[in-house]
């Protein structure tokens, strides 16, 4: 029999407030194993926790149940108090009276029973609590950053300027992100490829970095220290380490009308080509859809004019497999598509673009070479309407586009209006916003510059609709501050259009088991305390797949996200958790179910000699559970038939004994 | 009638016990009455002539008696497997549950077996049974003869069969067929477009009946436990009292879920069952949600295949989806 104490935590008047404290102490003494009960202000505190200890020593006991808050956040602490006290920490239940209890509760009755009975539950489970001893495991010091925008190449700097090796993952054939296709950025109106391009060749140079373009990761097994994983080397059909980057074949191939990505498809490109001048690898890339010699086998003009025999039109898809200890992902973001979007006619006149087509249009390196032009007709534009918020806050019509904030619209908005002021004073620009959101450094400054300094049109109120007509733009919005309606013959429409999480992030996070929230950004494991941790153990996040965010915040992210990874990497061993699964020979019928469901390739099988009722032995397969690997996940004890595999700490009984003693 | 004639099954036995392939044979040999058809097992050739039997009542599946029979022997068994039960030979070979290689399986072709209760409906007393192409005779102590329309008097699960094609054997006696494209799920729809409270009206008579003797458990070849959790004294259930009248067939519910993937559909446990409860509804609900929520799949097609309720594939449809799906035919 447990002796067990109970301790009902007030915290202040958190729990205190709707829970009669003092009734669920004496309501508990009386249950089954019970040997001591009392309340106290803040059991978590240091007089707190040391009330437990003393309970501890003066009534000899066995078990602890704690009635406070979540056990997410201190169950921790107070298995470090029982341990201090000579006590198993995993004879600790933690009845949480505050976050499923006093906090949805208004009266006092109520929460009072509730609080109870919760307490009940954690009682029954401690009496068939049993002392658990967790295992150790190695970490595979080597960090997996999947994606490389600026998120993924500020992480891999910072894990390799710690010493540890790191590959970066990219789909593309060059990594860089988005942030290589802007222009000028905010507030300071540096060039983007001025800053980002030095940081591109830092990881290039990088001993510690492995950058593996054009490539996904296809499989990820195992768990924190110990992932292993599977990255999928597309054919570029130029062999990376022989391409000198000369860029000869780019400009020979015959197929050159191909819409070019990274310009978004406003100018063209080769059917071999290098994304952009600064790309890093500096390596050629053959588009398999649109080459003549992989289509037909006739042409071969690349390879005829390679002097460093980089072309191989047999290249295959490789498969590596690679150990990492944490993985870093920063999948980034992408534009929503303008599709459902027709009002503003995008889909009708090539003048109607996105502003990530503006940067484009604006950029040296882009398709007009950076002097603005209509992409109808090349001319100037002398009118020009932004449009804020297009698809982003559409709380009314989720359907077409997202609830939440883009967060950098504003802010690039305000950018591209005074770039295109400065440059062409002659022309008129007008936003159409439904609010100006600019909290950040330096941010409103430059927000108002825009207004003040460049007098650039802010008018409050949407667009209803964008109709071309003769060449023009007729642009009908509302003016919510004057109450009236504006026409606008506008020569160029600009469209802040909302960004979402890129398309390879919800399959990536079923391979991570890391959990997404409706918009598919990854959660955190705290939206406050640990932002750039997942719930998932050794997944870390870093950039826009966490949320919208802009470069510096990403940065910042980015640095952070590394520093944890570092923090785990130095470990030399991980303490594992004791709640493990467990196989009941004598029940086990061999079937190998639990084999096929177990995520970590922790449970194999062996060949066992039993000897009967009847004193004849009978050989049989039975499951066997490689502690050190299981993480307790728990899905073998549900898929169990024959209810032999079960959980350490969580068994069966003890979750029917909870059921049970909340049923009474 | 069969196809296949006893004769032929036979001669094939004891070629293979002659030949000392095998050294005994799983097949059915006579009951108390012509339908009471029993499993036995046959050593030589002179126990197959004297008693072995195959016709339209050899219904029971041997598929889980090579569970303990290969555990016997260094040498391998006969069996004979009739293109349903196949399927339950890839599934406990799926489960490691017997050892193959002690196993020589010899499928035969089958044209359905017959259901005696249906004969029993409009005939009592019965003395004997003969069978021919279409028609069924019986002979009653009272009412003299009665002929029957086979297919009126066939089992359900043949009148539904699901394939008349065999998924695995050694040797095969007479034509392989196809897969059939069967109505089973029709029944399933009857009872998918009953209110809750007909539905629950209908199993609670239907159940009411059981008397709990684990025949369906025990002839089910999907059940196949060490210790099965309602013999299981450490389960906490094994001697647990009804709190209300219902509850005690909550024993059918748990063994439909339990079997829920791996259930074959072979219909054994509705045969044998000897209040002529219907129970492989219940299992056949759990293969039509699915084949609805994760794509068709058919347990003990393919040896090794994982049923989609143990397997996650990343176009597995999410939780609140399935709901939405299950919501029309609930």
């Amino acid at each position: 029999m447990q002796r067990i104490g109970v301790f009902v935590c007030h915290c202040g008047t958190n729990i205190a407030g709707t829970v009669d404290v003092k009734e669920v102490a004496a309501a508990l003494k009386n249950e089954p194993g019970v040997v001591f009960s009392t309340d106290y202000q803040y059991m978590c505190s240091q007089a707190g926790q040391n009330m437990i200890k003393d309970a501890v020593k003066e009534n000899n006991l066995s078990g602890i149940v704690v009635c406070s808050c979540s056990p997410r956040m201190h169950e921790a602490t107070f298995r470090k108090t029982a341990a201090s006290a000579g006590i198993n920490p995993y004879m600790v239940e933690i009845a949480n009276i505050r976050e499923q209890c006093s906090w949805v509760h208004k009266e006092m009755p109520i929460g009072t029973e509730k609080a109870i009975i919760l307490g009940k539950a954690a009682v029954a489970k401690v009496n068939l609590n049993a002392p658990l001893t967790p295992g150790e495991s190695p970490v595979t010091k080597r960090a997996l950053v999947i994606g490389g925008g600026i998120a993924g190449i500020q992480t891999a700097l910072d894990i390799a300027d710690a010493g540890f090796p790191v590959d970066i993952v990219e789909t593309k054939p060059t990594i860089g992100g988005k942030m290589s296709q802007l222009d000028k950025t905010f507030p300071t109106l540096d060039c983007a490829a001025c800053i980002l391009t030095p940081k591109m060749v830092d990881v290039a140079q990088n001993e510690k970095i492995r950058i593996f373009s054009y490539s996904e990761v296809t499989d990820v097994k195992g768990f924190v220290g110990n992932f292993d994983v599977t990255i999928k080397r597309k054919a570029r059909y130029v062999k990376e380490d022989v391409c000198t980057g000369c860029g000869l074949c780019t400009e020979k191939c015959p197929q050159k009308n191909i819409p070019n990505e990274f310009n978004l498809g406003m100018d063209n490109r080769h059917a071999i080509y290098i994304p952009f001048a600064q790309a890093v690898p500096k390596v050629a890339t053959i588009d398999p859809q649109h080459c003549t010699m992989l289509k037909t086998g006739k042409c071969g003009v690349c390879s005829k004019v390679c002097t460093a025999g980089a072309i191989d039109y047999q290249a295959k898809d490789e498969f590596i497999e690679e150990k990492y200890g944490a993985i870093v992902v920063a999948t980034g973001f992408n534009p929503i598509s303008m599709d459902k979007f027709d009002e503003f006619a995008y889909s009708q006149s090539k003048d109607v673009i996105t502003s990530l087509e503006l940067e484009r249009l604006m950029n040296a390196a882009g398709p007009t070479g950076g002097t603005l032009l209509r992409p109808s007709d090349g001319e100037h534009p002398h009118t020009i309407v932004f449009v804020q918020c297009v698809g982003s806050r559409c709380s009314a019509c989720a359907e077409k586009g997202k609830e939440y904030c883009s967060k950098i619209c504003c802010m690039y908005t305000a950018k591209h209006a005074m770039l295109i002021r400065d440059k062409y004073p002659d022309t008129e620009v007008y936003v159409f916003y439904i609010d100006v959101r600019t909290p950040g450094k330096n941010f409103d400054e430059f927000y108002r510059r825009a207004v003040e300094e460049y007098g650039v049109h802010y008018i409050k109120g949407m667009v209803g609709k964008v109709s071309p007509e003769n060449g023009k733009l007729k642009v009908q919005a509302s003016d919510l501050i004057y109450g009236k309606q504006l026409h606008i013959d506008a020569d160029l429409v600009v469209l802040a259009a909302a960004i979402e999480p890129d398309k390879s992030a919800r399959p990536l996070a079923t391979m991570l088991t890391a959990s997404m929230d409706t918009n598919d950004f990854f959660t955190e494991a705290h939206p406050k305390l640990r932002p750039v941790e997942s719930p998932t153990a050794g997944v870390f996040l870093s950039g826009t797949c966490q949320g919208p965010k802009d470069i510096p915040e990403t940065v910042s992210q980015a640095g952070a996200a590394a520093s944890k990874v570092i923090g785990l990497l130095c470990k030399d061993k991980l303490m594992g958790n004791p709640c493990v699964a467990h196989s009941d020979e004598m029940m086990c019928n061999g079937c190998s179910t639990c084999e096929k469901v177990c995520p970590y390739g922790a449970i194999s099988y062996v060949e066992k000699e039993f000897r009967m009722p009847d004193r004849t032995t009978k050989i049989r397969r039975v499951a066997v559970v490689n502690e050190a690997v299981c993480q307790g996940c728990g899905a073998c004890t549900v898929a169990c038939m024959s209810g032999a595999m079960d959980l350490k700490g969580f068994s069966s009984k003890q979750i029917m004994a909870e059921v049970d003693a909340i049923c009474k | 009638m069969q196809e296949i004639k006893r004769e032929i099954l036979i001669s094939k036995a004891a070629e293979l016990l002659e030949s000392g392939v095998v050294d005994r044979v799983l097949g059915w040999k006579a009951g108390e009455f012509d339908y009471d058809v029993t499993p036995a097992m046959f050593h030589n050739a002179d126990e197959l002539e004297k008693e072995f039997v195959w016709n339209d009542f050899c219904g029971a599946n041997f598929s889980k008696y090579l569970v303990n029979e290969t555990g016997k022997s260094e040498n391998k068994v006969l069996v004979f497997l009739k293109p349903c039960d196949t399927y339950s030979f890839n599934q406990l070979l799926t489960e490691h549950r017997f050892d193959r290689e002690k196993v020589y399986a010899v499928g035969v072709s089958c044209n359905g077996m017959l259901d005696v209760n249906k004969i029993k409906e409009s005939a009592e007393s019965i003395a004997s049974i003969s069978m021919e192409t279409d028609k069924v005779m019986v002979d009653t102590l009272y009412d003299g003869k009665i002929t029957f329309e086979r297919k009126d008097v066939l089992s359900e699960r043949c009148i539904n069969c699901k394939s008349k094609k065999h998924v695995a054997y050694d040797e095969l006696l007479g034509e392989d067929g196809d897969v059939v494209d069967s109505s089973r799920f029709d029944e399933v729809e009857k009872l998918e477009k009953m209110t809750p409270d007909e539905r629950f009206a209908f199993w609670q008579k239907e159940l009411s009946r059981c008397i709990r003797c684990n025949a369906c458990r025990d002839v089910c070849p999907a059940c196949t436990c060490e210790k099965c959790v309602f013999d299981n004294p450490n389960s906490g259930i094994e001697n647990k009292a009804a709190a209300n009248s219902f509850e005690e067939k909550m024993f059918h519910i748990i063994r439909a879920f339990h079997v829920a993937g791996r259930c074959t559909d072979c219909g054994e446990c509705s045969r044998v069952c000897p209040q002529h409860i219907p129970l492989h509804l219940l299992n056949r609900k759990f293969i039509k949600d699915i084949d609805n929520f994760y794509g068709e799949y058919q347990a003990g097609s393919e040896v090794g295949s994982r049923a989609p309720i143990v397997n996650y594939t990343t176009e597995d449809l999410e939780p609140g989806e399935a709901v939405e799906r299950g919501d029309g035919n609930a």
